[in-house]
């Protein structure tokens, strides 16, 4: 039993980590008051992005070094796709949320266009491999859980204080806060509040790359059509259940990838439960936390959702 | 601005917006090194060639425009249903279970009986997301794309086991379907030869409900208030909340409706696939409808033709058909941006007095409806949208959070 449940944490944390980068990029975004529901598309054309580079560069360069080409040209894709949605978004002030829809259709769309083009069919990568730490791997139960991964996984984590720090502790940080909050407050005191708001979402764009990498690169080492399955939507929801703070993000990530760990581990223990059952379990979970969570309302930035009009009289 | 300098400035934003669109897919056809212009040609006039093609567009049109009506009723109240997916296959589920179960029935009564259960499928489906907004503030975005996971998986659950045609366990392929349904639920083909049936007549009929109830009713005008300004609404008296459900129930009724009409006019079983991305491609077609059913239904036999021709690509010019994602991904993008142009007196009024600066004439400096009916448009938040008709109303119902 106790073997059951180690190996769900040490399946679960891995798990946690796409969830987790493309929900404090997410974060920064809501932060600074923009809504971005592309992230799943950005997460697909990251995921491909980066599968590019070890795939066709295989013998000519260091595995390591195709993986860190593909990782950089993943993320510059999800800034470029970030910056694309603040055009249309910020500049444009279109809604939001149907926006972010065709984000999500574009990236996704593409994604699956170029891989039918250039791939084919499912094939795998060698990926990212496991780095253990020295010494701290080899504690006995936190070794296996926190100590035996990929390094994405520890710069993921390492990656939740520093947004926290960037978050509430930089002037830059303060910036997105003010124009998620009162940008009028904002561009009186002399902060660009659209140019502000096109960092953030270069930066949450780059993070939703990133996590879209790893998928392809460090959890399953291949790329397919669905391989984002809804992460990027989930990530989204992370966000309101972790009340747009990273260590709430973290949990919530936590929380999800536990749950899908431990769905796995039921498939593979032979319990006879239907199959799709399994698989339906995170999304009804993120109804559910979405459901309980509603009060968190009151922790939105509170113009979320709003695009900012100096022009425009109060 | 006058009415023809008006509508020159419309139809500029316009092919503005499709040039924008075809250019980003341009951008895709590029990288594949495929050749854009022809790729373009195939799939704007192949499909076009023989009657045969132009009832395959309609075959296409059917689906597709009763789930953008279904949307559009969803956007006017301020709902962004994006799971009629999920619904189309709620949809399938409850009219395949009941044609199955009464295969006796005359025709007159099992098929409307049968339809009316997928449409209660989807109504049930994208109820549970109106409930969840109304009730407890579950962003619907967020909510419905779950329900669609959820019913994906739940849909190959009784294709898989309890719906699952029992000829297939005894041959042993064990392909994924229901048994072919009784012929009291098939709806009738209306040109020989083609697969061209009857839900054409069903989707216009209701094409021109859903006007009759959105534009002549109570009922739809105050679903119509709740999308437009929740607030006001509330403060003349109207449920907000209970619009909301109401508007999410029909809304997932016509998805359900799209789908079971799908299968009773074409497939005539339960299969796997059937959804094919309609419930996305309806979303498109009703922001590119204008979110009304005059605008819809042409949207939709052009959105017909670019799945079909995005099919023959695939086959001629060697382009997946994944292209057409993109290409609705970028009509998306491009058509919400360029609604400030359209909608913004304000804005309307600040690219004019620009291109006035490029030419030297002289263009008034506010826009002639908002003076007529606005003290001063400087004195309203918000564009002034006096003198504009029910289309214009500059606030967009389909804000999402």
């Amino acid at each position: 039993m106790v073997n059951f449940l180690t190996n769900i944490l040490i399946l679960g944390v891995p798990f946690s980590v796409a969830l987790l980068l493309a929900g404090l990029g997410e974060m920064f975004n809501q932060r600074a008051g923009v809504f971005n529901l592309g992230c799943e598309g950005i997460m697909a054309m990251g995921a491909f992005l980066a599968f590019m580079p070890p795939y066709f560069l295989a013998g000519s360069m260091p595995a390591g070094m195709a993986n860190l080409v593909g990782i950089l040209v993943a993320m510059a894709a999800g800034a470029l796709m970030g910056l694309v949605f603040a055009l249309v978004t910020v500049t444009f002030r279109a809604p939001q949320g149907i926006a972010g829809i065709g984000l999500h259709m574009l990236g996704w769309g593409t994604a699956g266009t170029l891989f039918r083009h250039f791939v084919g069919g499912v094939t795998g990568v060698p990926g990212i491999q496991t780095l253990p730490i020295p010494f701290l791997s080899g504690i006995p139960f936190l070794g296996p859980v926190l100590f035996n991964h990929n390094p994405l996984v520890y710069l993921a984590f390492l990656l939740v204080p520093a947004a926290w720090y960037l978050l509430f502790k930089t002037p830059w940080g303060l910036k997105v806060r003010s124009v998620g909050t009162y940008p009028r407050a904002a561009d009186t005191m002399g902060i660009n509040v659209n140019r502000v708001r096109y960092q953030a979402l270069a930066l949450g764009g780059a993070m939703a790359g990133l996590a879209g990498a790893y998928l392809s690169l460090a959890q399953a080492k291949m790329f397919a059509d669905d391989l984002v399955a809804g992460r990027g939507f989930i990530a989204v929801a992370l966000v309101y259940f972790g009340r747009w703070h990273p260590v709430g993000i973290l949990g919530g990530a936590l929380l999800f990838s536990l749950a899908q760990s431990l769905q796995l581990s039921i498939q593979v223990a032979g319990i006879d439960f239907p199959y799709e059952f399994a698989v339906m379990l995170p999304y009804v979970l993120v109804i559910v936390v979405l459901a309980l969570s509603g009060k968190s309302k009151m922790a939105s930035p509170t113009d979320l959702g709003k695009p900012y009009n100096r022009e425009q009289r109060v | 601005m006058n009415r023809a300098a008006k509508v020159a400035y419309g139809g500029f934003v316009v092919a503005a917006a499709i040039f924008a669109a075809m250019f980003v897919g341009a951008l895709v056809m590029m990288a594949i090194g495929a050749d854009v212009f022809r790729t373009y040609w195939v799939i704007l006039t192949e499909p076009l060639q023989d009657l045969f093609g132009v009832t395959e567009i309609l075959v296409r049109a059917i689906p597709l425009s009763l789930v953008a009506l279904g949307i559009a009723i969803a956007f006017r109240s301020g709902i962004l249903n994006i799971g009629a997916e999920g619904q189309m296959l709620m949809g399938i589920l409850a009219y395949a279970a009941t044609a199955i179960a009464l295969p006796g029935l005359p025709k007159f009564i099992l098929l409307p009986l049968s339809l009316l259960a997928g449409a209660a499928g989807g109504a049930l489906w994208g109820g549970i997301a109106g409930f969840l907004k109304a009730r407890l503030q579950v962003n619907e975005i967020l909510s419905t794309v779950m329900l669609n996971y959820i019913a994906a998986q739940f849909y190959t659950f009784l294709l898989r086991g309890p719906l699952m045609d029992p000829g297939e366990l005894v041959t042993g392929t064990g392909t994924p379907q229901t048994i072919r349904l009784p012929k009291g639920a098939w709806l009738d083909r209306l040109v020989e030869g083609t697969r061209l049936h009857a839900g054409l007549v069903i989707a216009l009929a209701l094409a021109v409900a859903v006007f009759f109830l959105l534009w002549r009713t109570t009922v739809g005008f105050r679903m119509r208030a709740a999308g437009a300004e929740a607030k006001a609404a509330r403060y003349a008296g109207i449920g907000v909340e209970r619009y909301l459900i109401i508007a999410m129930l029909l809304s997932g009724a016509f998805a359900g409706l799209a789908g079971a009409v799908e299968v009773a006019g074409v497939h005539r079983r339960a299969i796997e696939g059937i959804s094919g991305g309609y419930g996305f491609t309806g979303i498109v077609v009703a922001l590119f409808g204008g979110l009304h059913p005059a605008g819809i239904i042409p949207a939709s036999a052009v959105f017909g033709l670019l799945l079909l021709g995005a099919d023959m690509t695939q086959r001629s010019a060697n382009v997946p058909a994944n292209m057409v994602l993109v290409l609705q991904g970028a009509i998306i993008l491009s058509i919400v941006a360029a609604r400030q142009f359209m909608n913004n007196p304000y804005v309307q009024d600040k690219v004019t007095r620009r291109f006035a600066k490029w030419f030297g004439k002289r263009v008034p400096t506010v826009p002639e409806a908002a003076e007529a009916a606005c003290p001063d448009p400087a004195d309203v938040a918000g564009p002034c949208t006096a003198g504009e008709d029910g289309q214009g109303d500059g606030k967009n119902p389909a804000e999402g959070r």
